[in-house]
């Protein structure tokens, strides 16, 4: 079943310029689509037109989430929608998190968002998110402020955040990007753990091609606000077609393989 | 004869409390390192952050001072040099930031960028801004731009002419590509290695990426918590990893491939890196170690040969087969 349905959406900001131009997207409930490609392709644009986010800016096309048109939703309607059904996980999470509360009210505040519910109720469904996303004695460290935490716990409890209203789709917009490898492979870890319980539909945001080939299902390679390339991740990974693709496949150094004197570059990039 | 020689390395920083800034101890941020780097050579050093790579760049570079060990470079030990005798040393000795755009002055124009490091040394450009902009792959007509006129790619290979304008020996890259996008990192690593081709220039090149530092490196050391827990040759090291840290390390780097990213053994980490105010006794990588026993809580492991070109820092190294 189809869940997220993007049909020509268009993204112009006021200074005249075009960050997303004509992309189509299809996104099955419980897959991983990965959204890749490099700075300025467009994708963090793209993400945050589905969560109409974007104040500044003229969008054009059409966003359809389970059935329901989003460019015509208002503010209150899409309220509801984002954290409830649709949830995100950015990058840093630092400056997502608010310095001032501890990590286990910011958890609680997002479910009494859209549950009638009591505090300690709350609490204890933020405990329990923090015990499910791996934070170490969850009762005791939830009482902690986001500076105590590390880069990778804050980005857990990021995930706990987006997680704790079990939303149909979440997007994750280089989620381990500031993270270190070690680190990173722990929370890809926890997000396929997650993917396999609860069935979450996932939109992976990312610039790097090893991400992509260890989380997603279908994959989107975007260039200058178009998709270039599209696909099941494997199809797109061993056969690529557009040389855009093979392009930024080849010019990664790896770690494993044969190893080129010189790394294959893609002309027009710089 | 190596070119640079550095022997158990250490930097200790004061940590203060409170509103009397009263000493709450030290913290070390390397601990012990040693290193060389052979001309011609590359040296990757690898880890994550909080590892002290960066630390070991300025204090090889002498913008820090170090708190013991020595620096042999060129024939001179830079951790006793001050700043008047450290000058020469410098026409030697070069380094490439992370940020090229915070590293370049964006009130000066590319030619006064360029021409800056003669300035400093009171000596005459050794070669025409023109020139020096040709072999990092830039035109003439660039030098009389400002830095905000360039993309990443092209500020950070002015970055680069800027390091090589005094014909250096040796230019510390610290996390040289890490800030740019893919298919302009690979651009950046093959310039690189076509100066080193050209002039037999020796890098130290520090980053966490791991693809990039075997893209460009000879051999390659590992760190973790202001420690060396293995050195090896490139292929060696990623054939052969004998540390688990460099196991677990190799392990995590995502594969750009679904097929072989489905099958591969995945060691996962348990926890963070331990903080280095108050390390782990013993061998400091114990507290995340898949392999700890006994022992590494009270003998702290030193480096020592396992194999040919290949040094670890374990009491338990993985065999080589």
């Amino acid at each position: 079943m189809t869940l997220l349905t993007v049909r020509d959406l268009t993204v112009e900001f006021r200074s005249g310029v075009r960050a997303v131009d004509g992309l189509d997207l299809e996104l099955d409930a419980g897959q991983v689509l990965g959204v890749v490609g490099e700075s300025g392709s467009g994708k963090s644009v793209t993400s945050l037109a589905v969560l109409g986010l974007l104040r500044d800016a003229r969008v054009g096309g059409d966003i359809r989430f389970d059935g329901q048109e989003l460019t015509a939703l208002g503010q209150r309607a899409l309220r509801r929608l984002r954290g409830n059904r649709i949830a995100m996980v950015f990058q840093d999470p630092l400056s997502c998190l608010n310095p001032y509360y501890s990590v286990a009210f910011q958890i609680a505040e997002a479910y009494r968002a859209h549950h009638r519910s009591t505090r300690r109720h709350a609490h204890r469904v933020a405990v329990r998110m923090l015990d499910r996303v791996g934070i170490p004695e969850p009762e005791r460290r939830a009482k902690a402020y986001p500076h105590e935490f590390s880069g990778g716990m804050r980005q857990r409890v990021m995930i706990a955040m987006a997680l704790c209203l079990e939303p149909d789709l979440l997007i994750a917009d280089e989620p381990t990007t500031a993270l270190d490898v070690t680190v990173q492979a722990q929370i890809l870890q926890l997000l396929r753990e997650l993917r396999e319980e609860k069935g979450t539909a996932v939109m992976l945001i990312t610039h790097d091609m090893g991400v992509v080939a260890g989380l997603a299902d279908q994959v989107v390679v975007m260039h200058q606000g178009r998709a270039v390339e599209r696909g099941p991740v494997r199809d797109v990974f061993h056969h690529p077609r557009q040389p855009y693709t093979r392009g930024l496949l080849a010019c990664v150094p790896r770690i494993d393989g044969p190893l080129p004197d010189r790394l294959p570059t893609l002309g027009a990039a710089e | 004869m190596n070119l640079l020689d550095v022997r158990n390395l250490g930097k200790r920083y004061p940590v203060r409390h409170g509103l009397t800034r009263r000493l709450a101890g030290h913290v070390a941020a390397v601990d012990g390192v040693s290193l060389s780097v052979g001309p011609g050579e590359t040296l990757g050093l690898v880890g994550e952050s909080g590892c002290g790579k960066s630390t070991v760049a300025k204090l090889i570079t002498r913008l820090e001072r170090p708190t013991s060990g020595s620096i042999h470079f060129a024939g001179r030990d830079l951790a006793e040099l001050d700043e008047t005798a450290l000058r020469p040393v410098r026409r030697e000795l070069q380094m490439v930031f992370q940020d090229p755009f915070s590293s370049l002055n964006p009130r000066q124009t590319v030619r006064r960028i360029l021409t800056a490091p003669a300035r400093y040394q009171g000596l005459e450009p050794q070669e025409p801004v023109e020139d020096l902009l040709a072999r990092v792959g830039l035109r003439p007509e660039h030098a009389d731009r400002h830095p905000h006129e360039f993309s990443g790619g092209q500020a950070q290979r002015i970055g680069i002419a800027r390091a090589l304008a005094l014909r250096p020996k040796l230019v510390v890259c610290d996390e040289p590509v890490s800030a740019l996008d893919v298919s302009v990192q690979a651009q950046i690593l093959n310039l690189l290695k076509d100066l080193q081709d050209e002039h037999g220039l020796s890098y130290l090149f520090i980053a966490h990426d791991l693809g990039a530092v075997r893209q460009i490196s000879t051999r390659i050391a590992v760190m973790y918590l202001g420690s060396v827990v293995e050195t090896a040759d490139r292929d060696t090291l990623f054939a052969h990893p004998a540390h688990p840290y460099t196991r677990a390390l190799l392990s995590a780097v995502p594969l750009p491939d679904p097929d072989a990213e489905r099958d591969r053994e995945r060691i996962v980490l348990r926890g963070d890196l331990p903080s280095p105010l108050n390390p782990p006794t013993g061998c400091r990588f114990r507290t995340r170690c898949p392999k700890a026993a006994d022992r590494c809580a009270t003998d702290r492991p030193d480096l020592r040969t396992i194999a040919p070109g290949q040094q670890v820092a374990c009491h338990y190294p993985e065999r080589t087969p």
